[in-house]
């Protein structure tokens, strides 16, 4: 194992949350029996555990890119931001009078352009990463809605990608599979590659990372980037789920997604995390949307309830790092 | 000698299965210093973390003039007026000097407001006392480390403290800083206080202390009145096996041809610099702290951008603008300070070993990772690096082995010029004498080698040829018998350079 957590290390750490994660999901199990007819839980079906996988595919798919720049001790707050404007663009693409067929390499693309924007922006202009992501975030949420001319665009017509939000193979929806395919890829980058073990270097000292001969501002750009793109993925996944797009989209999405990504154990001063853990992460925030809503409880109180555990898991981790670090 | 103030019987500690302290025993009397040495891991900072109560000691007990206590937390130890004084300092950087040392104790005017006016005579007061010159409204992050350092011994003095604890006090100080320092142990020591001093640094332990305390793995191996002990039997004692000599000596290699060429080099704080390293030879460069030793190895390597100079590698010219470049012509820097500019302290031994040739073992980006994890076993092998965990984070290692995973990194590389700045700062004395040998046995494969030090002994020990640099200029060079600490000296200090071209 090349990953820079080994052995019992990593498992404690991979799966730090994961004993959380199914806490919860025995817990709500627990909570909605008394709400179900004939004593079995509406929660615990393989319909709504499908259902809690694809309403937190596109949390994860941000949250993977999240994971990347976090790593680097960064902050990307304009991934909701960008998931507007390329679902707007993309739909726009998708019109009859347009380009229909690159509706999906639009969605993408332009992702991954506005992450090359934030990424030279922090790589080469040396802005703060905090600050740089704040000015897109509210920059290109202006541009969405001038994009999408203060409208939804919307498009009932999508042969090109309408797979991505409605189809599924094998019975999993695409939406849990692109999911799975974006997770796996980045861990393969992350604990594989060249490039994965420079991300981790240069999060945990971007000075040593200099003076071993790593392209520090390239690594860095990269991370921006890939941010970018699957924010790009998540504007084509929301936009083909609902056959359309306008530039509201994707509002408070970056937080959820950071959400995601601490409770996964990564640290935010760069370093030190997994993507396994960002994945249990995002679990954990899906199986707590799903099962407040099942048992019928207001959305406000939702917010609360997410806020306390988001607080109270990290909480629980760094306790449990503590005690492991004494030995 | 004074009556005993504190006493610890029979101290054990245990973490996990590692036995840390095993029933250590020792008492301290006002107006002594009492020195406690060992090799890193010896035990010395776990004893101290129970007396200023970081941890709870398994076995054993403390007694202050006396009186049985217990200290089970930071501020329990310094309310009985024991205060240690860490190498790393401990003032808050914005605070003004008075408020650092009255902080949470500060007086009162009758309404209940900072007395400011008596805050500051008090100050003033402990500062004469420590013989320090500089204002008490000074904030304290403008003050240097030695001042920062007087500003916490200030402190303990204010909150009247009976056992005072230093732990490497001159690790980041200058020479002549440090002789201050002792002039002010010296000067405490007529006073109702008794001083611990924690360090593994000969001289300055025969210097200042009435009483030696060596520990080594967790136990008590010696215990000597001043004087009763040479250094010699001291190293022996803390090494645990008798130590030749921890320099190898000299090898009469056939030196080869010029390898690295310094031309003019200038930039930053360093004005310009000329010299020229064979292969197979140590060049020590020595020099006071602030000469430009660092920043000259840093231009060499690219990781500053030269104004002017050039260099050349076996001859030929060669542009050198990054890190990058210069790892590609074969030139490796080992920077002072291992945790901040050089080790990836989360990651593991095998990222940290390998992390400069993963593109050798890699396919299209890819890690080939039984290649790296070989690669990770020959290093521990070779350096003889103590790890508990292999796949463990090189956070947990001690300094030497730390140093030693550094080390492996760049030895990866097969330099054919290797640059070593401080290659053994903070390292235990048995690691040293290995990364002496590992320096030899590179020289004598024909690698380049430049090495920094601030200690003397070691640029003596080591070095060849030594160059001396000082205000960012080779001030001159020296090799065979013209190479001792006082030609060092010499060359390094402007007052002697001075009447020396005069």
């Amino acid at each position: 194992m090349p990953s820079p957590t080994h052995g019992v290390h990593a498992l404690t750490r991979r799966f730090g949350m994961l004993p959380v994660l199914v806490a919860l999901y025995l817990g709500f199990y627990l909570l909605t029996l008394p709400l179900s007819e004939h004593g079995a839980s509406h929660f615990l079906t393989l319909d709504n555990t499908l259902n809690i996988l694809r309403q937190t595919a596109i949390n994860l798919v941000l949250a993977s890119g999240m994971t990347f720049v976090i790593l680097t001790a960064g902050i990307d707050l304009s991934v909701g931001s960008m998931l507007a404007v390329s679902a707007v663009l993309g739909m726009l693409t998708s019109l009859p009078a347009h380009y229909p067929a690159l509706a999906l390499p639009v969605f993408v693309l332009a992702g991954l352009a506005m992450g090359l924007m934030n990424g030279a922006m922090v790589a080469f202009l040396g802005i703060n990463p905090f600050v740089a992501t704040l000015g897109t975030m509210t920059a290109l949420r202006g541009a969405a809605y001038l994009l999408a001319d203060g409208t939804t665009v919307l498009n009932n017509d999508i042969p090109s990608f309408e797979w991505v939000g409605n189809g599924s193979l094998l019975a999993i929806p695409w939406l849990v599979w692109l999911a799975a395919g974006v997770v796996l890829a980045s861990w393969f980058i992350l604990t594989r590659t060249i490039l994965g073990l420079h991300i981790y270097a240069v999060g945990g000292n971007a000075q040593a990372a200099r003076l071993t001969g790593i392209r520090v501002g390239l690594v860095l750009l990269f991370v921006y980037a890939i941010s970018g793109l699957f924010a790009g993925l998540a504007g084509a996944m929301s936009a083909s789920r609902l056959y359309g797009a306008n530039g509201h989209w994707g509002t408070g999405y970056e937080l959820d997604a950071i959400a995601a990504v601490v409770l996964g154990g990564t640290s935010l001063a760069g370093g030190i995390g997994s993507i396994w853990g960002t994945a249990i992460g995002a679990l954990i925030i899906g199986v707590m949307n799903n099962g407040l809503t099942i048992m019928g409880v207001s959305s406000f109180w939702q917010y609360v309830a997410k806020g306390i555990v988001i607080v109270l898991a990290v909480i629980l981790d760094k306790w449990r790092q503590q005690h492991h670090d004494r030995h | 000698m004074g009556e005993v103030i504190l006493e610890m019987i029979g101290i054990s500690k245990h973490f996990g299965a590692t036995r840390a302290l095993d029933r250590v025993s020792l008492a301290a009397r006002s107006r002594e210093v009492l020195a406690l040495m060992g090799e890193n891991g010896a035990g010395k900072s776990t004893l101290m973390k129970i007396l200023s109560g970081i941890y709870p000691p398994d076995a054993g007990e403390i007694r202050l003039a006396g009186q049985r206590v217990r200290l089970d937390t930071p501020a329990a130890a310094r309310r009985a007026g024991i205060n240690l004084i860490y190498q790393e300092l401990s003032v808050v950087p914005n605070l003004s000097v008075a408020e650092n040392i009255f902080l949470g104790a500060e007086p009162r005017t009758r309404f209940g407001g900072v007395d400011h006016a008596r805050m500051r005579h008090a100050t003033q007061r402990l500062l004469d006392q420590l013989d320090a010159r500089f204002d008490p409204h000074t904030p304290a992050h403008k003050l240097s480390v030695a001042n920062q350092q007087q500003v916490e011994i200030a402190r303990a003095l204010a909150q009247q403290s009976r056992v005072l604890i230093m732990d490497e006090p001159t690790a980041a100080l200058s020479k002549h800083e440090s002789e201050r320092l002792f002039a002010m142990i010296a000067a405490l020591r007529n006073q109702d206080i008794a001083i611990i001093y924690i360090s593994h640094r000969m001289e300055e332990v025969s210097q200042l202390a009435d009483r030696i305390i060596v520990l080594r793995d967790g136990g008590q191996v010696g215990h000597f009145a001043r004087g009763d002990c040479s250094p010699r039997q001291l190293v022996r004692l803390m090494v645990g096996r008798p130590l030749d000599d921890i320099y190898p000596p000299p090898s009469d290699t056939a030196q080869g041809p010029v390898k690295l060429e310094v031309l003019n080099l200038g930039g930053g704080k360093v004005a310009s610099a000329s010299f020229q390293v064979r292969a197979g030879e140590i060049l020590g460069l020595a020099g006071l702290v602030g000469a430009g030793r660092s920043e000259l190895a840093r231009l060499i390597f690219g990781a500053d951008a030269k104004q002017r100079g050039t260099l050349r590698l076996d001859g030929a010219p060669i542009d050198i603008r990054s890190p990058r470049d210069a790892m590609r012509h074969g030139i490796g820097y080992v920077p002072e300070d291992r945790k901040s500019q050089g080790l990836f302290l989360q990651l593991t031994m095998q990222a940290n070993t390998t992390m400069n040739v993963l593109r050798e073992h890699a396919r299209g980006g890819v890690l080939d990772l039984p290649a790296l994890r070989t690669l990770t076993r020959q290093a521990i092998a070779r350096l003889a690096i103590k790890a508990p965990d292999e796949a463990g984070r090189v956070a947990g290692l001690s300094g030497g082995n730390q140093q030693k995973v550094l080390l492996a990194r760049w030895l990866a590389i097969r330099p054919r010029v290797l640059i070593l700045d401080e290659p053994t700062r903070g390292v235990d004395i048995g690691a040293k004498a290995e990364i002496y040998r590992l320096i030899h046995q590179l020289a004598h494969q024909g690698v380049a080698i430049v090495c920094i030090s601030s200690e003397l002994a070691e640029i003596v020990g080591i070095s060849h040829r030594v160059a001396v640099m000082r205000a960012g200029r080779i001030a001159g060079e020296l090799r065979g018998k013209q190479i001792s600490p006082e030609s060092i000296m010499m060359l390094a200090s402007p007052r002697f350079s001075a009447h020396a071209s005069s």
